[in-house]
């Protein structure tokens, strides 16, 4: 862990796991303030809970960027038993946030949970924990017993009427469970493929059908310390709508890569890149970074005073999506990376609509054929065309002809390269090439002529 | 999954600047399809629920926010919105999932059996983007896997749009074909040695969008642009499917399922879509022949000698004995048509009422004649309450299975099932009642009373069916009703519907006999005691007399014997001459060396029939029958629904229609049956027979879903007056059909009791020479039998005989790819609960004596514990008569011994 952030930036998430290896019991958990939250939020009314959260304006951390408490209030009344379902299936390329969260605090994600519940009114919660992070599911599993064992958990809790139990599902192994619907399939015992939206938006048809809560691993993690330090304190942290703390995995070609805890809003690409880790390793330049994910298109270096703040990002044309930062140096062949990236969609694409079982495949095969020096003129529009028919227009954020946001996360990378290294695609292709493809998105731009034309002048462009 | 009757509110919805007005809840790909409109679309069924998955169907909708590329088989309809189709976006979208779609596939068109009908090269044809810009290689699978015995899986061709697996496990509930692996490698498979043996598997063939999915049979059969159609119903059982029957070159290729809203859903049974090579491939009689004597060789002969033989034994027994010493079995296979000639010349030429289409494993015809009744629609109606007490559905009587299945799994509809042993039923059941064989009507009863519930039945389970069937705010109850085991009488299955009447007045009832036409059998007389259009010999005395044009006391006196009489008195050397209508008594009456006995006493044997069999080889005359597929004519469902069947090949050798051959027959006793044509039969029909008053041709084509009989009140034109010589034939005789209670109205009154004013008006004109109408088409319910059951014997179990879809009958048995489905007789197991093959101290697979006062047999047993304690369940096997020897037919029970073997 990175300890340099600033004093005045309290490390709501990570601050315990940052300071005791023990902070996975609940004896260090208890001693260090833990299930204070809890204590606090059950004497309140659920409804004031809510309110609470909504106040901190604490925006869902698993990429869609959704405000957890308005998210809360979309179950329809009246319609019982509800659900949390807690997604802990993180497993995009360059994410491992969650899984410290889960490995090192489970207690304050248990405890998040607990508050969550009692807002939300269920008393069943399904914790998915990702099936390849086996840490992380035996110091889960323990927590929950001593959590269980401590009366925090079971029947009537704390001496209260109301009463909760969580289980701890293990994924399987497959991406797609990380989008909410094909999770509820799998914890229902299905093969984890998407549901269609509509009808079936969790909130209103969930888990068997009932009303459903999916929130994220770190946006629960934050549930205590709001509930301690109230939302205010919270909502004095950040920017804009984007408040509070973020966690950002830094991964690729920096100096101190890992996971770091910022002010949401506030901070900018370049404190995270050359301050919280180094700087790009080896001192070399910097050529492009991904923003949010594997999904997400890239940023380069005119980008790097953009905020991480949701809306400045979007506007550029990007996301900060699941907070995974992957940063590339002048040395970084990015073609490959993109095939590297494409790759992962088409293996992990679950197979069950045309577009994106088909698609990715195939753009994996053509990179692969270019790599291989085997690629034609047209092979780079084949390319793009491929990428439109499975996100129209290429758009940010994008359209889609498939069922979920899989597909469409294949696309991004490869049009964030044509447009702006056109000349590596011509190296492995030996000849220039046209494009006939639009390529709507915002940071689809080429290279900016000036130095001056910096982040704020590419953000809401919109290139045709 | 979509019920066209649920909800007729409209929205306003424009679909490619057209205003349209849709259902409420309809999907825009329906409601475009109904407007002319098509959109491509591969995943989507119109009997399935909808998936979204192969993204073909995908059209711009705009519902206020912007149009957006949307399915539009997930999309409901709603005010307002407004549909594009055809634009840039919806084509380059469409182009794009198509191109996908094939990149993978093989493109072995010329090869496949698919080409020429394949929706994939349709569509690639009228939407695809017309060259292919795929370089790289393609998938590749192993070709053809067998995924059963009857389904082939070419996985290269597949383009996973969840049709097949859908089927089995929405559908069928037989969810043995699953998505395997993941992405790009995402295959349809079953699970490793779990084949996909399902009744319903053929159906998944149909629906293939692509050639993944082939049938054994069918497989490089014919290419489709050479096939011709024929629509026609399947005489597989009594549900009557709609079918279409593909032919070439005057070979039966094929059968497809056609979806008949009232009746079949476009789905079918493989025993019924696989049937037809029975009747293409199957062993058929091609010529008649006679044997001169007992010993000697069958002898091939012209049809004027087969006939004049056939009328000489007739004349002759009426000369020597009277009407009485000809007796007819079998009919129920035939035509409506065939059924009617066959009953006038039996009642009307002949003069004798031993005639019986059921071989004394059906029901009572006074009984199912005389209850309410229900259509399939009505039965599986959205949220409604239904009681079965009946025949396992899923083994006899495939696509009602499927019906019911829906209503109860996807339409809210409640079943409670009253049984002896679990059956297909049991698993969307709300509650299976175990009822020891012999003791249902008093469940029932109990059921319907709100009683405590008797003894030996799981409390849990009645208190559970009572409050489903005391639940009146889900409608009138509805009742599945038939014969659960061939060891329990008919008596018992009369017994319960007198208590179900008793209770309910609302119920109504569709009665499950299994037969291909045993309804039209029943409804044209060719059953003891009845006429022809649902009257008894008394009430129609007179109508149908002077309808054939000759005397009343022409016709049979009396009652008849049934099919149990008439072979007794064969046997006792008491009848002369025996007709079998494609009867098989020795394979399918309950006591077969009883049959065989009757057909070696008998002096003159006449099977007209359509393949060589057990009875038929006792035969002193064989006629061979052109039978399904050859023949035009009409059927009856188990509803009452007459609907056609059509001649889509020409007859082997030299067979002729069975009504030809009861005309010709009539001609050879210097007797006119009075017709020349199938025409001239039904028009006869519409004259003569109450119940199908008004059924004319015209009538007919109205609905190629058929007509249910009798035609609602006011609907029916009136009768024609008969070409007889009394004027005043036809004195107010529309006033029948109006008499007949409708099945719709679910009049349990009507039908239970005619109306005194009916009886009276029957009885006061019974003595002058006008024909008066008989007292509606319904006749008068049997009375409630008085069961007498033994009490349980302490040593003692009960048996419980039911049936298989395959099994050793002849249309399985003639089906090469059908009859290594049956299970060979000797492996046939008698199942027991497991408790009691603990207490026996044996295992699954030991071989067990069950012996009877009747005889024994030595069978494997298997533990199930579907099967209640005290009581042994077998499936019949009409080849060897196993299981059927143990019955005692005169009692309402059998119970049995169980031993172990040493």
């Amino acid at each position: 862990m990175s300890d340099t952030s600033p004093d005045r930036i309290p490390q709501i998430v990570t601050g315990r796991l940052a300071a005791h290896d023990d902070a996975h019991t609940i004896a260090r958990y208890e001693a260090t303030g833990g299930y204070a939250g809890l204590r606090a939020a059950l004497e309140l009314a659920p409804d004031d809970v809510t309110a609470q959260v909504k106040e901190a304006s604490l925006l869902g951390r698993g990429g869609a960027g959704f405000p957890a408490g308005v998210k809360w209030g979309f179950c329809p009344p009246g319609v019982w038993p509800r659900y949390l379902v807690v997604n802990g299936d993180e497993s995009e390329p360059g994410t491992y946030k969650d899984r410290i969260l889960m490995e090192r605090d489970p207690h304050q994600l248990i405890e998040g949970i607990l508050i969550a519940c009692y807002a939300i009114g269920c008393a069943q919660a399904f914790l998915y924990c990702r099936g390849e992070m086996a840490l992380a599911h035996e110091r889960l599993g323990a927590a929950l017993n001593e959590a269980y064992a401590a009366g925090y958990i079971g029947k009537n809790i704390l001496g209260t009427d109301y009463s909760i139990d969580v289980v701890l599902h293990w994924g399987a192994g497959a991406y797609i469970v990380g989008e909410e619907t094909a999770l509820i399939e799998s914890l229902e015992g299905n093969r984890g493929m998407p549901r269609l939206k509509p009808p079936f938006f969790p909130a209103a048809k969930g888990l068997y059908l009932q009303p459903t809560v999916v929130n994220n691993v770190e946006t629960l993690s934050n549930l205590p310390w709001i509930m301690t330090n109230g939302a205010e304190a919270f909502h004095a942290l950040g920017a804009e709508t984007s408040r509070g703390t973020r966690l950002f995995a830094v991964s690729g070609h920096v100096e101190n890569p890992g996971v770091h805890e910022v002010e949401f809003g506030t901070t900018t690409f370049r404190d995270l890149i050359y301050g919280h880790c180094g700087g790009i390793r080896e001192g070399r330049d910097l050529k492009a970074f991904v923003p949010g994910g594997a999904s997400s298109p890239w940023f380069f270096e005119e980008h790097l005073d953009l905020p991480l703040e949701t809306k400045a990002v979007g506007n550029a044309g990007s996301m900060l999506g699941s907070g995974a930062i992957v940063v590339m140096d002048s040395e970084t062949d990015v073609v490959k990376a993109s095939r590297t990236l494409v790759r992962f969609f088409a293996v992990e694409s679950c197979g069950k609509c045309t577009p994106c079982r088909e698609g990715t495949t195939w753009m994996e095969r053509i990179l692969d054929r270019i790599i291989a020096g085997q690629g034609r003129a047209s092979d780079v529009d084949l390319l793009l065309d491929v990428c439109d028919n499975i996100s129209p227009e290429l758009t940010w954020p994008p359209k889609q002809t498939t069922i979920c946001p899989l597909g469409p996360s294949a696309p991004p990378s490869v049009a964030s390269i044509v447009r702006r290294f056109p000349e590596e695609f011509e190296r492995y292709l030996g000849t220039s090439f046209e494009v006939t493809v639009p390529m709507k998105g915002a940071a689809y731009v080429p290279k900016p002529d000036t130095a001056a034309a910096g982040a704020s002048g590419s953000s809401g462009e919109s290139p045709s | 999954m979509t019920d066209t009757n649920q909800d007729v509110s409209t929205v306003q919805v424009t679909i490619d600047g057209r205003a349209i007005e849709a259902r409420k809840g309809e999907l825009v790909i329906a409601a475009a399809e109904r407007n002319d409109v098509y959109i491509p679309r591969f995943c989507w069924h119109n009997r399935m629920n909808p998936v979204g998955m192969c993204r073909m169907c995908l059209v711009e909708i705009d519902t206020g926010r912007g149009p957006a590329l949307q399915p539009s088989c997930m999309i409901e309809c709603s005010d307002g919105m407004t549909v594009q189709t055809a634009t840039e976006t919806v084509v380059k979208a469409q182009e794009g999932v198509l191109e996908f779609l094939l990149i993978n596939h093989p493109l072995d068109c010329p090869v496949c059996d698919k080409g020429g009908e394949c929706p994939l090269q349709d569509q690639t044809m009228s939407h695809g983007p017309g060259e292919s810009r795929y370089v790289e290689e393609k998938r590749h699978k192993e070709k053809p896997i067998n995924v059963s015995e009857l389904v082939l899986l070419d996985r290269e061709r597949c383009i996973l749009c969840d049709r097949c697996t859908r089927f089995a496990k929405e559908v069928a509930g037989d969810p043995l074909i699953h998505f395997l692996n993941r992405g790009n490698t995402t295959e349809i498979n079953t699970f490793p040695d779990h084949e996909f043996s399902s009744y319903f598997s053929g159906n998944t063939v149909q629906i293939c969008p692509v050639g993944a999915l082939t049938s054994t049979p069918y497989r490089f059969k014919a290419r489709p642009w050479d096939l011709a159609h024929t629509e026609s119903t399947c005489t597989g059982c009594s549900v009557g499917c709609r079918i279409v029957i593909d032919t070439s070159r005057d070979e039966l290729l094929r059968f497809d399922g056609v979806d008949s809203e009232p009746v079949n859903w476009s789905w079918l049974c493989d025993r019924g879509r696989f049937g037809f090579e029975a009747f293409e491939r199957g062993a058929r009689l091609t010529d008649p022949f006679v044997r001169r004597d007992a010993q000697s060789e069958p002898e091939v002969v012209r049809w004027t000698d087969a006939l004049d033989r056939t009328a000489e034994a007739v004349t002759g027994a009426l000369d020597n004995a009277g009407a009485g010493s000809v007796a007819v079995l079998g009919g129920a296979h035939l035509t409506n048509e065939a059924q009617y000639a066959w009953a006038k010349l039996a009642k009307g030429v002949i003069g004798t009422d031993h005639v019986d289409a059921q071989l004394d494993d059906g029901l009572d015809p006074r009984l199912v004649l005389g209850l309410p009744g229900a259509t399939i629609a009505e039965t599986c109606a959205a949220g409604g309450t239904i009681l079965v007490y009946a025949n396992d559905v899923k083994e006899e009587l495939g696509v009602l299975y499927l019906r019911l299945r829906h209503a109860a799994v996807w339409d809210g509809a409640k079943v409670v099932e009253v049984s002896a042993t679990a059956s297909g039923i049991t698993p969307f059941a709300t509650a299976s009642v175990r009822a020891r064989p012999g003791t249902g009507p008093d469940v029932v009863d109990a059921l319907l009373r709100g009683d405590a519930a008797p003894d030996g039945v799981d409390g849990d389970v009645f208190a559970r069916a009572a409050e489903v069937l005391g639940d009146t705010a889900r409608g009138p109850l509805r009742v599945v009703l038939g014969r659960p085991s061939l060891a329990e009488s008919a008596a018992v299955a009369t017994s319960v519907a007198h208590r179900i009447l008793e209770q309910r007045a609302d119920a109504t009832f569709l009665t499950t006999l299994r037969r291909s036409n045993v309804y039209g059998a029943i409804d044209m007389g060719l059953v003891p005691g009845l006429l022809p259009g649902r009257v008894t010999l008394e009430d129609g005395r007179s109508s149908v007399a002077s309808g054939w044009g000759i005397a009343a006391n022409e016709l049979p006196n009396a009652s008849g014997l049934d099919a149990r009489g008439i072979l007794t008195a064969a046997a006792a050397g008491k009848v002369d001459t025996l007709i079998l209508l494609g009867a098989d008594p020795v394979a399918d009456f309950a006591d077969h060396e009883l049959a065989e006995r009757a057909l070696q006493t008998t002096p003159n044997v006449i099977a007209v029939d359509l393949f060589p069999n057990e009875s038929n080889r006792y035969a002193h005359v064989v006629l061979p029958a052109s039978g399904f597929g050859a023949s035009d004519g009409t059927t009856t469902n188990l509803e009452g629904r007459v609907t056609r069947v059509a001649q889509a090949v020409a007859p082997p050798g030299n067979a002729h229609a069975d009504w030809v051959i009861a005309a010709e027959l009539a001609f050879a006793l210097d007797a006119d049956l009075g017709f020349d044509s199938l025409e001239d039969i039904r028009a006869e029909i519409a004259r003569t027979a109450p119940s199908h008053a008004g059924l004319t041709d015209e009538v007919l084509d109205t609905d190629p879903n058929g007509i249910v009989v009798p035609l609602p009140a006011g609907e029916a034109p009136a009768l024609e007056s008969s070409a007889s010589d009394e004027a005043d034939a036809a004195e107010s005789p529309d006033a029948d059909p109006a008499d007949a209670p409708a099945p719709e109205d679910g009049d349990a009154a009507s039908a239970e009791a005619p109306s005194d004013a009916d009886a009276a008006d029957g009885s006061d004109s019974a003595d002058g020479d006008q024909p008066e109408a008989p007292r509606g088409a319904t006749v008068e319910l049997p009375p409630r039998p008085e069961l007498r059951i033994p009490a349980p014997d302490a040593y003692g179990f009960r048996l419980v005989v039911t049936r298989k879809m395959y099994d050793q009958g002849t249309i399985v048995q003639q089906s090469p790819h059908l009859a290594p489905l049956a299970t060979p007789p000797a492996d046939v197991p008698a199942r027991l609960h497991p408790a009691e093959l603990a207490q026996l101290g044996i295992a699954d697979g030991a071989l067990v004596r069950i012996s009877g006062a009747r005889g024994q047999i030595t069978v494997p047993v298997l533990g199930d514990s579907g099967v209640p304690r005290r009581v042994v369940a077998y499936a019949r096997d009409a080849a060897s008569g196993a299981g059927v020897d143990l019955i005692e037919p005169d009692l309402a029970v059998t119970d049995v011994h169980v031993e172990t073997v040493s």
